[in-house]
């Protein structure tokens, strides 16, 4: 039998395809859902994130170290030295008796402003900052894709020696929370003389806030007891 | 007082108050480009009742994607911190208990400077382009 090549048919299939589409989505999300939730063989993305120089890539190339043997990436006290979301696979943190397996993703430090001519008091040439900054800027949206779409769990770095109240760790932490993603708070360079880790427990009431020196490796065995324990 | 148009404010510093209502009917694109047009014209922008999560996350992503040197080097936003030890959880939020409506501005990255904030207090200098 022969169907005539009308729009109504046209109409109706793609009205049908477009269910389809719909319900093949649908169910092709509820298994990402599922798979996330459950899935232990799979090792859960861990996002660092933070603002810049807080010490996130310290503190990705620390864990790396101490689990892998590998570094994540260079480190400076230049901002936005991290310009592009960099992964560290497989990375098995064992505590008492259990092992959790992770992926570290160091990301770049999540800013709503980037301005070349901060490079420029770090002797950088003119060429040289704009690219960087050019690069920096596009490292803040890939960290936010990221953010939206492809880790499980995030640990959120803080320089503890700075104010937490600004709007980006308001804001980041919002969207964290937004996402519903396990998250922990860490308060870095508890070794320098102005650190003053409760001012952020009382900014994030609502998390855990952890101190540490990932520079100096201080605190470290609560750090994995804590990883071990939110994202395990 | 009278009335002038956009184009015509001089020395001053245009600021654009938006209200909930006329933030409601929009997409979230649509919202951060009100906004961002706003913001690259040198104008600060006040929200009634702020953004999404989701819609601050686009809203950073589309600023970074804008940055241009010598040209526009970013925003400053200001938003009151969650207050009270927020996180209702995903149930809480699906019951719609939990509200993002917070007052929001919003300025050129080099033209407001926050001088302080605090759970109920913010304090910006404003300068002209």
């Amino acid at each position: 039998m022969w169907f005539l090549h009308t729009p109504l048919h046209d109409t109706h299939r793609e009205a049908r395809e477009a269910r389809m589409g719909l319900f093949t989505d649908l169910r092709d999300s509820i298994s990402r859902a599922v798979d996330r939730m459950f899935s232990d063989s799979e090792p859960k993305r861990i996002g660092i994130y933070g603002p810049p120089n807080a010490g996130k890539t310290t503190l990705a190339n620390r864990i790396a170290r101490d689990w892998t043997g590998d570094a994540v990436g260079p480190e400076s006290h230049i901002p936005h030295e991290t310009r592009r979301a960099r992964r560290k696979e497989n990375v098995e943190i064992e505590r008492n008796g259990k092992t959790v397996n992770i992926d570290i993703v160091d990301t770049p430090g999540v800013t709503t402003k980037v301005d070349y001519k901060e490079f420029l008091e770090h002797d950088m040439e003119k060429d040289d900052a704009v690219r960087r900054s050019r690069e920096a800027t596009e490292g803040v949206a890939e960290a936010m894709h990221w953010l939206r779409e492809d880790v499980d769990g995030v640990i959120y770095v803080l320089d503890s020696t700075e104010d937490p109240f600004t709007q980006v760790n308001t804001m980041l932490i919002g969207i964290i929370e937004s996402q519903d993603l396990p998250v922990l708070i860490f308060a870095n360079k508890t070794d320098l003389d102005d650190s003053n880790v409760q001012r952020i427990a009382n900014a994030f009431p609502q998390h855990e806030t952890v101190p540490l020196s990932a520079l100096e490796g201080n605190n470290m065995d609560e750090v994995y007891g804590k990883i071990a324990e939110y994202f395990g | 007082m009278p009335e002038v148009t956009p184009g015509e404010t001089g020395n001053g510093v245009q600021i654009d108050l938006i209200s909930g209502a006329r933030m409601e009917g929009l997409t979230s694109m649509e919202k951060i480009r009100l906004i961002l047009d706003g913001v690259r014209d040198g104008n600060i922008v006040v929200l009634e009742e702020g953004l999404s999560p989701d819609e601050e996350s686009k809203l950073i992503e589309v600023t970074m994607t804008e940055i241009s040197p010598d040209e526009f080097n970013g925003i400053e936003i200001e938003t009151y911190p969650q207050t009270g030890g927020g996180n209702k959880g995903f149930l809480g939020r699906l019951m719609g208990k939990e509200s993002n409506k917070k007052l929001t501005v919003i300025g050129p990255a080099n033209q407001i400077e926050t001088l302080h904030k605090d759970e109920n207090l913010i304090s910006a200098l404003v300068s002209r382009k």
